[in-house]
């Protein structure tokens, strides 16, 4: 703090630790990395107020290069040690970092619930639809029939869509981005960081080592406008190079329709991230490549309150009904008797 | 009335009582053995108590697998155990009687509820004939008391308003009324605790009350037991007392300790028998100081603590055997990561699910060594139901003091079991210091830097300047970053090693009971103390000349250990496993230790150690 009680003016380079990045030169970590340090410095919360959380694997190495408390953890608990921080230390802005293998596989209980209790807590969960660090074998998010180390003829496994699971685990703010597409992601992780309850964000995140391309039709350039719908509240959701398609609801479907002869924008869906039913939300989490453009964006923000919120309300009810407990008095309970 | 006056009831001093009170689970066996508790324990008695239930919630009733008891052994001397023999045994039905009958003394009193040895509760029980005329059961003095009955005519006026079921519900206080009169137990306290209980329904508080006097008044004129029991007063240490289990005292010194460190708790839990109720208790207790977090796993849960303590507060988490193998992973994070974390283990029996309600210590080698690498951590044991108090405070000391993970191990013998606590006086405890750093000395701040017992600074988020990061990697020694280099593994190996040998530097030397050195020591661990210390007294005063040492400090252990084992010809090792301790020993201190191992979901019989003991020794 300044003198004057203001906060200091920090900049990206006062997150950056005295550590060396060790992900493979073009790796779409780098991408992550550098809009969170973008966005922290922005947000008016002291440095040291803030505390990253990860698992194991490749984006699991993200608390060593930020300049802040952290804590890399054991494999999928990253959710629960964070929980455990925000439950003992509300005043901290604690972030986890996962992956699709660590968040979705070994740790999917502790992410679920970390959701479905609203903790107040930033979940940037690095998709990338492999695991890398252990050297190429399929992920949770796989497409299915993928051929990898350990799948030489093709996986056998149905996919899971972090965004449904995260939908079903009733999270109040839920966002995509990618990793391709910097200033979205800063807009994203802006938006997550200004949310109050747990936030999931799910990044297409590239491995160029181990599975190089696996949203290239999200990623490059002039494919995107395509293949991929930019949402935005009270918006109608159009898409296309130029801006001609739009999602319109069929009955209970969504359908790709082409603005003009008769269809006008009044005549889509228009995106609301505040709606209390998820049905919006899961209607377009389920619109995949190469059937529908993706969806990117914030699908759901709203409010509930947070378990970290209700737990200090308890404590200080308690606290202001009974008093501050005093240990005669937890000792002196129920039946006595004194021996002379 | 006037027969009652002109009977002649034989009245007889004891000096010690253990009375059991059984039936189906649904039979409330466990309410009336915790009344009968508290009215021996304000009565002014020493109690021990050992409620034994089925690990099965509701298993079919009458059969034996649903059979829960209750055993109390009240005297007017100071105990250590629920009794080895029963003295008195109250059989709800067949079922109980059957899995319970062989416990008791013989010549020793069986009062049985006769109106359940139907044919269908007898086949359930497996009797193909009733053993109240076959016989079976003449080396008791056996009474047969048609409990339900006598209940239902007791409560007949108020059967309309309550209904038959309500009435039915009643007999274990009915039952509780004949041993209260057969050992003159006042009914003050039950009935000021039914009052409490049930003061919103009136008429069920008085449906007990009136079955509850109706049993005490039909021991006064029945005429059917010929002598009735007095127990005196027992002469305890002066003070005011409250009786208390082992999770509770658990409870109570997690309390204690962080009010002794001025700094708050999280106990982040999954319910698992034997230690939910440390759970429930510290629930409670939000104005302390004290959060719970009911996590969605085990794993959660201890990295959850992990996670409080991180931020600076005392993380503590509870469980169980399987639930501890669970944690095993994080509890290396922790090891890694220096934070202190605190992680209770109320043994049960094993392996896997095993017995869930019954007691065991066979989790000894997996709290000392069961991890992968070389992880060595601080183990304690709580010997007695309110020594869990004591052990508790012990944990959050060394945790915070040493920046280590704790493993305090109970087991659900003393965790469930009672015994009379005297309440301590707050201010006499030594203040618990933690040391949170403010500002880097000397510019520079070092996560692994290290103090005299080569504890690490505990440098908490929001403290501007020293941010760090740490993790399960091989920490660089003083810097903490991340590092792989041989020589420094090998050094930091060594280090967390010396940092838990350090513990023993401010731990209290092992006491030795009987002579101090002679032919045979007696040493146990954790929750046999009391079977123990008494077949041990017993023994000497028999005339052997032995002695017994319990160890209370696992890893490390106490430093004085290796010489008093020294002192010793033989040293014999009871334990409630198949010889873990004895297996430490042997390894540590290369001491043919012999063992008494008994893993049959009990505890031992002072009996049986008694045995064991003379078997070893020479009368002098
Ligand atoms: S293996 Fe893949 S995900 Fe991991 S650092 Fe390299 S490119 Fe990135």
């Amino acid at each position: 703090m300044h003198t004057d009680g203001s906060l200091p003016v920090l900049t990206a380079k006062d997150f950056t630790t005295d550590q060396d990045v060790r992900w493979c030169p073009g790796c779409g970590d780098y991408s992550i990395l550098a809009q969170v340090k973008k966005v922290l410095p922005t947000l008016g919360i002291p440095r040291e107020k803030f505390v990253f959380v990860s698992g194991i694997g490749c984006s699991s190495r993200f608390p060593y290069y930020v300049e802040t408390y952290g804590v890399h953890s054991i494999h999928g608990r990253a959710p629960a040690v964070a929980t455990g921080i925000k439950a003992a230390r509300p005043d901290l802005s604690v972030w986890v970092a996962t992956g699709d293998g660590d968040g979705l596989s070994i740790g999917g209980n502790h992410l679920i619930h970390a959701i479905r209790r609203n903790v107040d807590m930033k979940i940037l969960l690095f998709n990338n639809r492999i695991y890398g660090l252990t050297k190429g074998q399929y992920s949770p998010t796989s497409e299915l029939g993928k051929k990898t180390k350990s799948s030489p003829f093709g996986t056998v496994d149905l996919p899971l869509n972090p965004i449904t699971l995260s939908i079903g685990a009733e999270a109040t703010f839920i966002a995509r981005t990618l990793d391709a597409d910097p200033k979205h992601m800063e807009y994203v992780i802006r938006r997550a960081a200004e949310h109050k309850g747990a936030a999931f964000m799910e990044i297409y995140q590239n491995c160029n080592v181990f599975n190089d391309g696996a949203f290239e039709y999200a990623t490059v350039k002039d494919m995107r406008p395509d293949t991929t719908l930019y949402l935005e509240h009270g918006k109608p959701m159009i898409f296309g190079k130029n801006r001609d398609k739009g999602i319109r609801l069929n009955g209970l479907s969504p359908e790709i329709v082409q603005l003009g002869n008769g269809i006008t924008e009044d005549d889509l869906l228009f995106h609301d991230e505040k709606m209390e039913e998820p049905t919006l939300a899961m209607m377009l989490a389920r619109m995949r490549h190469p059937e529908f453009p993706e969806p990117m964006g914030v699908f759901r923000a709203v409010s509930h309150p947070t378990f970290d919120d209700l737990l200090t309300k308890q404590v200080d009810a308690a606290t202001a009904k009974l008093g501050r407990g005093r240990l005669a008095d937890l000792y002196d309970d129920g039946e006595t008797w004194t021996v002379e | 009335m006037d027969t009652v006056k002109q009977r002649q009831v034989q009245n007889q001093e004891l000096e010690e009582v253990s009375v059991r009170f059984c039936g189906d689970s649904g039979d409330g066996m466990q309410l009336v053995g915790t009344q009968f508790t508290n009215a021996s324990a304000i009565f002014g008695n020493d109690v021990s108590t050992f409620p034994d239930f089925p690990a099965e919630i509701r298993a079919p009733a009458g059969t034996l697998a649903g059979v829960s008891g209750f055993q109390i052994n009240f005297s007017s001397h100071d105990i250590h155990t629920p009794g080895d023999r029963v003295n008195a045994l109250i059989a709800m039905n067949p079922a109980a009687l059957k899995t319970n009958v062989k416990d008791v003394e013989t010549g020793g009193i069986v009062i049985v509820n006769e109106d359940a040895f139907d044919k269908s509760d007898l086949q359930k029980a497996g009797y193909a004939v009733n053993p109240l005329d076959d016989g079976s059961l003449s080396k008791y003095q056996l009474y047969r008391v048609p409990i339900e009955k006598l209940n239902a005519d007791a409560l007949k006026d108020i059967a309309g308003e309550i209904g038959a079921k309500s009435v039915g519900r009643c007999k274990n206080f009915f039952a509780l009324g004949i041993a209260a009169w057969l050992y003159n137990r006042p009914l003050q306290p039950t009935l000021d605790w039914i009052n409490g209980k049930f003061g919103s329904k009136p008429t069920i508080a008085d449906a007990n009350t009136r079955a509850l006097k109706a049993g005490y008044y039909y021991g006064e004129t029945a005429e059917l037991f010929p002598t009735r029991y007095k127990v005196a007063k027992a002469k305890l240490t002066p003070g005011k007392y409250r009786k208390i289990t082992g999770n509770e005292a658990l409870a109570l010194g997690l309390v204690t300790a962080a009010d002794l460190a001025q700094t708050p708790l999280l106990y982040a839990s999954y319910p698992i028998t034997p230690a939910s109720d440390i759970l429930h208790m510290l629930s409670g207790y939000k104005n302390y100081g004290i959060k719970t977090f009911q996590a969605e796993d085990e794993i959660a849960a201890v990295t959850a603590a992990i996670g409080a303590s991180f931020a600076g507060v005392i993380g503590v988490t509870g469980t169980s055997g399987p639930g501890m193998a669970l944690k095993t992973e994080a509890l290396g994070l922790a090891v890694m990561t220096e934070l202190p974390l605190v992680c209770v283990d109320v043994q049960r029996g094993g392996p896997s699910t095993g017995l869930p309600t019954k007691t065991e210590q066979a989790d000894l080698l997996q709290a000392v060594v069961g991890r992968n690498g070389e992880c060595p951590l601080c183990v304690i044991a709580a010997r007695s139901p309110g020594d869990c108090f004591d052990m508790a405070i012990w944990a959050v000391r060394i945790a915070t003091r040493f920046m280590v993970p704790v493993i305090l191990l109970t087991d659900g013998y003393i965790g469930n079991g009672a015994e009379p606590w005297i309440l301590p006086d707050p201010s006499k405890f030594e203040k618990i210091k933690i040391n949170h750093p403010e500002k880097a000395e000397n510019g520079d701040f070092h996560a692994y830097a290290r103090d005299e017992f080569l504890a690490r600074p505990w440098a908490v988020p929001g403290t501007k300047g020293l941010e760090h990061r740490i993790g399960g990697l091989e920490k660089e020694n003083i810097t903490g970053h991340i590092s792989y280099d041989p020589q420094n593994h090998q050094f930091m190996i060594d280090l967390r090693a010396q940092k838990v040998a350090n513990i023993a530097k401010i731990l209290p030397p092992l006491e030795v009971d009987g002579p101090q050195s002679g032919d045979l020591l007696v040493l146990g661990w954790g929750g046999t103390y009391g079977s123990i210390y008494s077949a041990a007294e017993r023994a000497r005063a028999m005339g052997y000349n032995i002695s017994n040492a319990h160890l209370q400090f696992m890893n490390p252990f106490p430093s004085n250990l290796g010489d008093v084992l020294k002192k010793f010809k033989k040293v014999l090792i009871p334990e409630l496993n198949s010889g873990q301790l004895r297996k430490l020993i042997r390894a540590e201190f290369l001491i043919d230790a012999i063992g008494f191992n008994k893993v049959q979901g009990k505890p031992f019989l002072i009996a049986e150690l008694l045995e064991k003991i003379i078997q070893h020794s020479e009368k002098r």
